[in-house]
């Protein structure tokens, strides 16, 4: 065999041969042990709406994280405030990037910028605005600041609600940051998609805060809500005929979610309901051991979310840091609800702003009918070239067959997804990668009418084609690629298959049917080409 | 075996009257149709919106859902029936977006649980897309869009007409117009509008025919299609701008074959009437352009046919646009050449531009 022919081969076997290693994990149940030590394991990932399951893209309203640090270092810097004997008449967040504060003397304002410029880094008077004997003043937030908090709010979301879903149980979820503020989260396979997004979307925030019984509730209802208060409600009764009532309590949470570590579901023994038990850590324990002996016989609201959970009168001082949550839960209810305890609580609340569910049956109806229309639509072109091109036309056949194997394979190498659109997509090439063979069929048929041999008509026919083949297959290839870049989901899975199909075709159709061709007319001198 | 016998001349060009007002009819009735419904029908994923597919197992009707979904004031829900016929499966589509999304899926089930019972409806697929994703996603289609275009125009140019000097004049006055469009801040859809604009002027004032006739049949197999989108009523999704960008793809493809073939015959044939060679050219290269339309008609006829409802418009949009894309390559792209070809015969000089660099 000529030593041009003999590499050529080899190349195609090699091609051939590695493709198969990589499609094995997909094809064979049971792998020898020995497998992924030292060949790939990855198998092709099915998407979401082959395999079914739900795709989220949750919004985080990070300008919340910013409020809320707002709110903290208000509280830091009354502290501060009270140390450096500084005496005003208002301190309060204004606005979602700065905090207001009114001074009683004039002269103090330089203090307080002293005051700032020592102990907060982040935060300075506004300048400008305000002149200089201006009692009031505007502590901003740098710019840089909040778009760290911003930041830190997203990637902490991701971490509590990559947790949440970890102990909610679902295999295989992909949970990831995307853009500045968003979170995309896809669970495959998920039964109950509610209890999913009630699960991720719940920012738990955990808060105990005290009821005002020095302040009349009525008269705050009215609308004089006293300074440092809020009136928050309890929901009462089951759904349809829910009541609200309100409560009045001060704003200022005494303790909170951050110092829980653990929560799990308990079983009443008297009215046999769940609630869900809560313990402290020995930080926690103590403020709450603390609060509760300086505010023995007044009530303590347990808020989750703004929503009054219940609000008990303190009896005694509580130590060892135990709490329980009850309320008319279900099982169900009360294990989702010690999970996003457990797991923390988001840092901001997020927006659902994107939901797509497959249910299982739709993704195993999609794959069924997708194969169905590919080995019919695939038969019929197989059957034609065979028919039309004669022997050749078995050759472009056999191409076809390498063509779908490699992009099955080159699913798997690059760990790529297939999706509807995709599967579409190799439907599609079935139809498109014919088109080569078709060029290079045509023009060999032109070289023999001409009189040529069939050496010199295949040469011909390959070397003039070729540039056409390439000139057609790029310009898809562009289209290919613009939409994996813009692409998402299901659309990207189509640029991808047709991406691979196009390459893999270039392959079959330029250099394994010219190997076998020309091995046919070199080394076995076949006289004629049925074509 | 052969369909088309290779000695085969018929006079495409000749019916290129015929042709260009059929064109033209088609292209006309696509832009006022897209005028007299207030452009594409736009899908969940462009609109926003939600979109949530049901079965029952038993026969039900559009009313009966609508009065199911009464009790949530949603009975003004667009409701079609989905897929095969007897399989009682429907698409309820809440087209507002002035009310909250999130968890209207699961009202939206819960009521026509209560209704026709739970064991008797199935959830199979829910779409919800917030107002802002849908822009999103509005603007992420189009730039696809234009990115396609871009790089195709500096390759057709670039690759038809030999000269990527010109391709990179091309490219550098397209950013321009682009970067001035957007600096002005206007919308992307004008963005698009002008670049094809900028693109066709520049091919004209240029003089690159080959890169002209591409792009002129690109634009017509793109916008047909469209057209029929708006004529059969079928909305216009992520998957349908896939498909229209492969549409581009193809319709280039199959251009491209026909060029290329007209540059070998013209180089070969010195002297002789451009129009004879273009014929020629489309005549040799019939039994190709028929045979791959084919092989591609059957397979995507058979996943419009045996693929399901998910993936029906998709197919639609392939099966238009390849019908549309081999026509156009005969009918459309190749008489543009001609354009210039006359004008040059009459004045006398130079008989047909010629290039012979390259290939």
């Amino acid at each position: 065999m000529s030593k041009k022919l003999h590499w050529q081969g080899l190349i195609v076997l090699t091609t051939i041969i590695v493709a198969l290693i990589y499609l094995t994990p997909t094809i064979s149940k049971t792998l020898p042990s020995w497998w992924p030590n030292i060949l790939p394991e990855e198998k092709i990932h099915l998407g979401l709406d082959l395999k079914g399951g739900m795709h989220l893209v949750l919004e985080v309203q990070a300008q919340k994280a910013v409020e809320s640090h707002l709110e903290r270092m208000v509280e830091d810097i009354k502290y501060s405030l009270r140390k450096a004997k500084i005496r005003y008449q208002a301190l309060k967040r204004s606005g979602s990037d700065r905090i207001g504060l009114t001074l009683i003397r004039v002269e103090d304002r330089k203090s307080v910028e002293e005051m700032l410029a020592n102990n907060f880094s982040d935060i300075a008077v506004e300048s400008g605005l305000f002149s200089e004997s201006d009692l009031s003043l505007a502590l901003v937030l740098s710019h840089k600041s909040q778009q760290h908090i911003k930041r830190m709010a997203v990637d902490q979301a991701v971490e509590t609600i990559t947790n949440r879903i970890d102990q909610f149980g679902v295999a295989e979820p992909d949970i990831r940051p995307q853009g500045r503020d968003r979170i995309l989260v896809q669970l495959p396979g998920i039964k109950d998609p509610k209890r999913a997004i009630d699960i991720i979307g719940k920012t738990a925030l955990l808060e105990f805060k005290l009821v005002d019984e020095d302040n009349s509730l009525e008269e705050a209802l009215r609308g004089n809500i006293p300074p440092g208060d809020e009136i928050l409600y309890q929901a009462k009764g089951v759904a349809g005929s829910q009541r609200k009532i309100p409560f009045l309590l001060k704003k200022r949470a005494v303790l909170t979610g951050e110092y829980l570590t653990d929560a799990r579901v308990q079983i009443d023994s008297q009215y046999n309901e769940p609630y869900v038990s809560i313990s402290f850590d020995s930080r926690g324990a103590r403020l709450f051991e603390q609060i509760t002996g300086a505010n023995i016989k007044k009530r303590l609201a347990i808020v989750l979310d703004d929503v009054v959970n219940s609000a008990p009168v303190i009896q005694d001082r509580i130590s060892g840091g135990r709490a329980q949550i009850t309320g008319r839960f279900t099982m169900e209810e009360a294990r989702d609800l010690a999970i996003v305890l457990r797991a923390g609580a988001l840092p901001a609340p997020v927006k659902i702003i994107e939901e797509r569910t497959v249910g299982p049956s739709l993704g195993r109806d999609s794959i069924d009918k997708g194969l169905k229309s590919m080995i019919i639509g695939g038969l019929i072109v197989i059957l034609f070239m065979a028919f039309y091109y004669r022997f050749a036309g078995i050759l472009a056949d056999l191409a076809l067959f390498l063509n779908i194997f490699f992009i099955a394979a080159g699913l798997a190498l690059f760990g790529a997804t297939l999706t509807l659109p995709g599967i579409a997509g190799v439907i599609l090439i079935i139809g498109m990668a014919i088109d080569a063979n078709v060029l290079i069929f045509e023009r060999i048929r032109e070289e023999l009418r001409l009189g040529k041999t069939p050496r010199a008509a295949v040469d011909g026919g390959y070397s003039k084609a070729l540039v056409t083949v390439l000139d057609a297959n790029i310009t898809t290839l562009i289209a290919a690629l613009v939409l994996f870049q813009f692409g998402t989901g299901p659309v990207k899975g189509f640029a991808v298959t047709l991406s691979i199909g196009i390459v893999a075709s270039l392959f079959t159709a330029l250099f394994i049917t010219r190997v076998i061709f020309d091995y046919l007319i070199i080394e076995r001198g076949m006289k004629r080409i049925s074509i | 075996m052969e369909f088309i016998k290779p000695g085969i001349n018929i006079d495409f060009l000749g019916q290129r009257k015929i042709a260009h007002l059929l064109s033209g009819a088609l292209i006309l009735l696509a832009i006022l149709l897209l005028i007299f419904r207030g452009g594409p029908n736009y899908g969940v994923d462009f609109s926003g919106g939600i979109l949530i597919q049901v079965r029952f197992n038993h026969s039900i009707t559009p009313d009966d859902i609508r009065g199911a979904l009464k009790s949530i004031a949603l009975e003004d829900s667009i409701i079609q029936e989905f897929g095969e016929e007897g399989k009682f499966e429907y698409l309820i589509r809440v087209n507002r977006t002035d009310i909250e999304l999130s968890g209207l899926s699961d009202k939206v089930k819960k009521s026509l649980d209560s209704m026709f019972g739970e064991a008797n409806v199935e959830v199979r697929r829910v779409e919800m897309v917030g107002p802002k994703v849908g822009k999103d996603l509005r603007e992420k289609a189009l730039f696809a869009i234009f990115y396609a275009l871009l790089f195709m125009v500096i390759y057709i140019s670039g690759r038809f007409e030999y000269k990527w000097t010109m391709s990179i004049i091309m490219a550098a006055s397209l950013a321009f117009g682009v970067y001035i469009i957007s600096a002005i801040g206007m919308s992307i859809i004008w963005l698009i509008a002008v670049a094809l604009l900028i693109t066709i002027g520049l091919c004209w004032s240029l003089r690159l025919e080959y890169a002209l006739g591409a792009i002129i049949a690109l634009f017509h197999d793109v916008i047909i299609t469209v057209g029929a989108f708006a004529l059969t009523n079928r909305e216009v999704t992520l998957t349908v701008i896939a498909a229209l960008l492969t549409i581009v793809g193809y319709s280039l493809n199959d251009t491209i074959v026909v060029f290329d073939r007209i540059r070998e015959n013209n180089r070969r044939s010195r002297g002789r009437n451009f129009a004879k060679v273009i014929n020629q050219s489309i005549n040799e290269t019939l039994s190709r352009t028929l045979l791959t339309s084919a092989t591609t008609l059957t397979v995507v006829a058979s996943l419009f046919i045996l693929g399901g409802g998910v993936i029906h418009d998709f197919a639609f949009a392939l099966l238009v646009g390849i019908l549309v894309g081999t026509y156009s390559s005969i009918y459309v792209a190749s008489p543009v050449l001609l354009i210039w070809a006359g004008q040059s015969l009459e004045g006398g000089t130079a008989s047909i531009k010629r290039r012979g660099k390259g290939s």
